[in-house]
């Protein structure tokens, strides 16, 4: 079983069509960016599902842990100021 | 990826995670890749996956059969973009099982030593072209009446792949019928075609869906982590219910004496399902269970030198870089 070895692994991200985000469909081996490329075409959009793919080495994405969010997104949640909805107009302008 | 070693744990500090990841689940919440997990649920789930992912990859094999000698050109288009697609869910679904810490390597292994299983239904021959029909009509049919409820599912990936998956796959289940419509639009000898197809598969579809939920040794279980979200009884119910219609429709006939629609439960008696034959095919003993593990084992070391060759191309190229 020397197969996947060394086969690296790759995130497939899509752009359906233009004008909107590359959005993460799942993952798959390949040996290089070019390979990863070809088989996120085959794998991933047999019925015209994008227009663009990118392919990220998985071991490049650095991702924050869920189980440290208190700590990691504290700061940011005692701003209500931020919302839109904070601020109490007038009915009159309220759709402002 | 974080690794939570569960021995390292006191007692009290496990059944605090556990008692968090139950409640994760009760409140619909999904459960992603890094999140801690009871070390069974990680087993099931693997066992799960993987064995949905080997049907797909085992499933292109009965209609592979028939493609050099499909009817019509557009038949044979149509049943090659199938097994194409057999193939990608079998790689979506082989993805999702990886994220829970198991390498591709390692599910392909047991398949190979036998001691994964893949759906029961592949283990049976496809003698005819109305077996096409049969199989995506019925075969897909059921499993996509699985794989909608599946979308659901409480594992993240797993959800994510399915739902992929069933957008796919109503296709498959389309042109079979289709198959099985135009065959019961011609002579005599076409119609007896389709419907002895259909004699031979309807008790392995149903059979699908697995055990009565009583006997069924892993549903309990799966139902409280949302694993599954409906029982192997209300899912297989839900495919008898629909196909009654369907079959109708084109003049098929299913062959079974106590398919009879139950007013009181709003949905259809039917027969007992030959349990005896299900258990000799799952332990292997079916139609095709050696002859399609030695495929796929000779097709794997066959196309070996292929994955050689790419390893040797990218260990070139990458020592003319350090050149």
């Amino acid at each position: 079983m020397t197969d996947n070895v060394n086969m690296k692994l790759y995130e497939v991200f899509l752009r359906s069509r233009r004008g909107l985000d590359h959005k993460h469909v799942g993952s798959l081996h390949a040996e290089d960016q070019e390979q990863a490329l070809e088989y996120a075409r085959d794998v991933y959009t047999r019925r015209g599902e994008g227009v663009s793919i990118w392919v990220v080495n998985s071991s490049d994405i650095c991702a924050s842990q869920e189980s440290d969010c208190e700590s990691f997104y504290d700061p940011l949640d005692d701003k209500p100021y931020r919302h839109a909805t904070h601020y109490k107009l007038p009915d009159e302008v309220n759709s402002m | 990826m974080i690794q939570f070693d569960s021995k390292e744990l006191s007692s009290s500090e496990l059944e605090g995670l556990n008692a968090h990841f139950q409640e994760r689940i009760d409140a619909e919440e999904k459960i992603e890749p890094k999140d801690w997990m009871p070390e069974k649920y990680r087993k099931n789930l693997i066992r799960q996956i993987s064995q949905h992912a080997h049907s797909e990859v085992i499933g292109m094999q009965p209609e592979g059969n028939w493609i050099t000698r499909a009817p019509t050109l557009h038949r044979k288009a149509v049943l090659l973009a199938k097994v194409q697609d057999e193939a990608g869910h079998g790689l979506y679904l082989y993805s999702s099982a990886e994220t829970m810490g198991i390498t591709r390597e390692e599910l392909i292994e047991s398949l190979h030593d036998g001691s994964a299983k893949y759906a029961q239904i592949f283990n049976y021959p496809t003698l005819s072209w109305a077996d096409m029909g049969a199989l995506g009509w019925l075969v897909d049919g059921a499993a996509i009446v699985n794989q909608v409820s599946l979308q659901r599912t409480s594992y993240g990936p797993y959800a994510r792949s399915m739902v992929r998956i069933c957008k796919e796959e109503s296709f498959h289940q389309r042109q079979g019928y289709h198959i099985l419509m135009t065959l019961m639009e011609g002579s005599a000898e076409q119609k007896a075609m389709a419907q002895d197809a259909v004699n031979r598969f309807w008790w392995p579809s149903l059979m699908m869906f697995g055990p009565h939920d009583a006997a069924s040794a892993h549903s309990a279980q799966s139902m409280k982590w949302k694993v599954k979200r409906q029982t192997n009884d209300e899912l297989r119910q839900k495919f008898v219910d629909q196909s009654v219609e369907q079959a109708k429709a084109i003049g098929l006939t299913l062959p079974d004496p106590d398919l009879v629609w139950n007013e009181e439960r709003g949905h259809f008696d039917f027969g007992e399902i030959d349990w005896a034959e299900f258990d000799r095919v799952v332990s292997g003993s079916g139609h095709c269970n050696r002859e399609r593990v030695a495929h796929h084992r000779r097709a794997h070391d066959e196309g070996s030198w292929v994955r050689d060759a790419i390893c040797a191309y990218e260990e070139k190229k990458r020592s003319r870089e350090v050149a």
